[in-house]
């Protein structure tokens, strides 16, 4: 087996870390999502760890930690393989010359596809261990325990040797397979156990660093010229007002026109004397337009399935139920804009950055400043939040270009306002689907159309034997084709699959109306999926489900979902203002099956923070825009869930041990459209096919409804 | 206009000389290092900036320098005391009451002038009290439970 170590070769790297021993780990291809291959990243993870001479435990990871806890369950899962305690590891994540390549942290793969990795290479070190202390103590392997980082020979606890004294002035690399023997669930002492967060210390108490807490000798403050609208180009730019104040330096390069000052103040009003012109293309749409726009623009379809026959199973359908769902471009909005701060120095460029992607922003820093990626260090100090807006990091580029044209240290913070406009906004979608249902409520016929929102969140877990699902572009833009959207957009936390799951859902919802059988009876009727019925089933045991159909008038509703292997089930009380059209979510029982639970603590922060945040996009986000001006931009107009929305938030982790940990960071966010839909029309009988259901959609739904009885 | 500002931070007298129409954020992470405030929009809308100043929460963003002359200014830095956790700070990492935490001392300084005024803040008074407070992650649950906890731990004291 050949090792591929990207950006860093074993030499190198064992002469990085020094003295101890060091395991590296190779997994194949096989063990590898196809999201990762269709992303074309190479097809390899590697984990290292290394033991110092005093038995303490580095990992290096070329994760991120930007709030989802892996900093904590990655440090779990090593320890547990290796058989030392919490106390003895120190985590090194995202430290592009320290750690092994990494493609980014996304899509909830950290734990169920890094994870297995990390835990190989850790029971490798195990394994390598017992062997020298079977040696050293003049026992077989068979009769040594090991606890804490100490072997001690079975009934003569006496006989002891610690990992620290085992690995001391020793240089052995291993290459593991993931074959390496790992620790059962039984066995389990660190996995399955909730300890406190690691980085929960440094961030209360203002330790933390993030991106912007970075400080260098003679760094400079940095603001740059930006367009008023996307698709504008400039036209001339009069910098000698902001070149004639004292400590402002300023940097003219291509496209990239910035002010330099020693503190962001005095930056930020050197740019305000920055005169520039524009030519804005005329684009006429609008977030409300939008829809048409798309359709009028889509890209031909690619069928993700077809199985059965449509046409005949439509022509026999005694009722066809057609619906067309749209939302909104959304902003990830993390609370720390994207910052870097960028150091030239002895041919070598370190980029501190605030990024879900280190090796790829390595890479194209690279590629911005013309030096081999070799050459380029990007060190990920903690990231204020991510949600798929950090994989793209503009800014770490703009910091390195910058740093090089003007010979000192750069910082580059974005504005919130220039948050707002360089963010990879969640596409908006149109979703229409035609479904059908047999009088004793099966489902015979699921036609499914998605635009922009791609093909996660589509796949169908309910038993329909005609079935045509159809993807028009990605959510991240094109499929080829150049975007209709008016800005990039990219990854917003499980991309897409909030918009099919909303639309799906909502669809199922409608059938079980129509036909009066109650909305979880009918999702049981027509799932034979186990772990969707044991989720479905756990959540209505939590939250006390008695069986009505819909509009019960109660304002509760289900809605389920699969997303990074793990399978979610919603349940919702919401109450509807009929005057203003409000809607306040009062409870959530939300239940999980994500496989073995590494940190079930560390998993119900991430189920009640997908919920929280999922408040947002079925009730209050829309990115409001007019052509390429981006109207929103900052927190006055675009409204983020806040604490007098949150409802209460109950968790269930249904027990699976016999699968390997699956996602987390993104599951349960992705039925909240729908469940908060569902309950809106259980309350009211008004069906909302548009995100965000704002009071005024609302109430025109009311009326609607109102008129239709 | 350039002006000699004096003022107690975290306790200890500090006194400097710039434009007192500067923000006191600003001077804070740049010119006395201390980076624990964090900035998150500009505007005073999100509450990440937020410290305490004469036992009132204030948003730093917002606070020309001039108006902390001769007061007493408190920041995320200044909670801890002789190397232990206030029973905020405590409160919050028991309870695993945040995530990023780019948004955590903003919320545990609010939160702090919250409880001077309000030592047996009920749960709703807390969340309405935090409502200008933004958190992306959702960590919203565990932050009323947390502070709810460390108004207990003080006997209303904090």
């Amino acid at each position: 087996m050949t090792t591929t170590v990207q950006g860093l070769d074993r030499r190198t790297f064992l002469k990085l870390v020094g003295g101890g021993i060091v395991v590296m780990v190779s997994v194949g291809p096989s063990a590898l999502l196809g999201q990762e291959r269709r992303r074309g990243y190479p097809e390899d993870l590697n984990a290292y760890l290394r033991i110092d001479e005093k038995g303490h435990v580095t990992i290096f990871s070329g994760k991120i930690e930007m709030g989802q806890g892996v900093m904590t369950s990655q440090a779990q899962m090593a320890a547990e393989e290796l058989g030392v305690g919490l106390d003895s590891v120190t985590m090194v994540l995202g430290d592009t010359d320290q750690c092994p390549w990494d493609s980014g942290t996304y899509g909830s793969l950290t734990t169920r596809v890094f994870g297995p990795a990390l835990r190989a290479a850790a029971a490798e070190g195990r394994a390598v261990l017992m062997q020298l202390a079977s040696k050293k103590l003049g026992v077989p392997k068979e009769n040594l325990l090991v606890e804490n980082g100490v072997v001690s020979v079975a009934g003569d606890p006496s006989k002891k040797v610690t990992y620290g004294e085992l690995a001391q002035g020793k240089q052995i690399a291993r290459l593991v397979d993931e074959k390496a023997l790992l620790r059962s669930v039984k066995e389990f002492k660190l996995m399955g156990a909730s300890p406190k967060r690691l980085d929960g210390v440094d961030k209360v108490t203002g330790r933390a660093k993030y991106a912007g807490d970075i400080r260098l000798p003679g760094m400079q403050y940095a603001r740059i010229v930006r367009p008023p609208a996307h698709g504008a180009t400039m036209k001339s730019v009069d910098v000698s007002a902001a070149k004639e104040m004292s400590g402002v330096t300023v940097v003219q390069q291509d496209d990239l026109v910035a002010v330099l000052a020693g503190d962001p103040e005095t930056a930020a009003a050197a740019l305000g004397k920055v005169k520039a012109e524009w030519t804005k293309p005329s684009l006429d749409v609008d977030n409300d337009g939008i829809f048409a726009y798309l359709l009028e623009h889509a890209p031909a379809a690619d069928v993700r399935l077809n199985r059965g026959d449509l046409a005949a199973a439509r022509s026999s359908a005694s009722r066809v139920f057609e619906s067309t769902y749209n939302t909104a471009y959304l902003a990830h909005a993390p609370m720390e804009p994207h910052t870097a701060i960028a150091e030239l120095k002895d041919g070598k460029m370190t980029v501190w950055a605030g990024t879900q992607t280190p090796f790829p922003t390595r890479d194209g820093i690279a590629r911005a400043v013309g030096l081999d990626p070799k050459n380029v260090r990007v060190i990920t100090p903690y990231v204020g939040g991510g949600f798929g807006g950090k994989s793209s990091s503009r800014q770490a580029v703009e910091a390195a270009r910058l740093a090089k044209a003007a010979g000192v240290p750069v910082q580059v913070a974005w504005t919130r306002p220039e948050e707002f406009f360089y963010d990879t906004f969640n596409p908006a979608s149109v979703i229409k689907v035609a479904s059908a249902v047999d009088a004793n409520g099966v489902i015979t016929m699921w036609d499914y159309d998605v635009y922009y929102a791609g093909e996660r969140g589509t796949g169908i877990f309910y038993e329909i034997p005609n079935a045509m699902i159809r993807t028009h572009s990605s959510w991240g833009g094109g499929s080829g084709a150049p975007t209709a959207h008016p800005f990039a957009v990219g990854p917003w936390r499980a991309p897409g699959a909030n918009m099919n799951v909303f639309a799906a859902e909502s669809q199922i919802d409608i059938m079980a109306a129509a036909l009066g059988i109650d909305p979880l009876e009918f999702r049981l009727r027509n799932t034979k999926d186990p772990r969707m019925r044991s989720v479905l089933q756990a959540a209505a045991d939590a939250y006390g489900w008695k069986a009505a159909a819909a509009p019960s008038g109660k304002g509760r509703a289900i809605a389920c979902g699969i997303d990074a292997g793990t399978y979610v089930a919603l349940i919702a009380d919401v109450k509807v203002d009929r005057a203003t059209g409000n809607v306040k979510v009062d409870r959530v029982v939300c239940a999980q099956d994500m496989g073995i639970v590494v940190n079930p603590d560390g998993a119900r922060m991430q189920m009640e923070g997908c919920i929280t945040m999922g408040l947002g996009y079925p009730l209050a986000e829309e990115l409001r825009f007019k052509g390429g001006d981006v109207l929103d931009r900052n927190f006055g107009t675009y409204h983020l869930p806040k604490f007098s929305m949150l409802p209460k938030i109950e968790t269930v982790l249904v027990k699976n041990d016999e699968l390997l940990p699956q996602g987390g960071g993104e599951p349960a966010i992705v039925p909240m459209g729908a469940v908060i839909a569902n309950a809106v029309f259980d309350a009211t009988g008004a069906r909302l096919y548009r995100l965000p259901m704002t009071p005024a959609r609302v109430l025109e739904g009311i009326r609607k409804a109102e008129k239709k009885t | 206009m350039k002006k000699t500002i004096q003022f107690r931070l975290n306790g200890r007298p500090t006194k400097l000389t710039t434009d007192d129409d500067r923000r006191l954020l600003w001077v804070l992470r740049t010119d006395l290092d201390m980076t624990g405030t964090k900035h998150g929009c500009g505007a005073g809308l999100c509450g990440s900036c937020t410290v305490v100043v004469d036992g009132k929460a204030v948003r730093s963003c917002q606070t020309p320098l001039k108006n902390v002359d001769g007061k007493e200014v408190l920041t995320i830095e200044g909670l801890e005391q002789n190397g232990k956790l206030h029973p905020l700070q405590q409160a919050f990492a028991d309870h695993g009451a945040l995530q990023c935490g780019f948004c955590t001392p903003g919320m545990i300084m609010n939160a702090y002038a919250l409880l001077q005024q309000q030592p047996q803040a009920s749960r709703d008074a807390i969340a309405e009290g935090m409502e200008r407070n933004l958190c992306r992650c959702g960590a919203h649950q565990r932050i009323v439970a947390a502070i709810e906890e460390a108004s207990h731990a003080k006997g209303g004291r904090s």
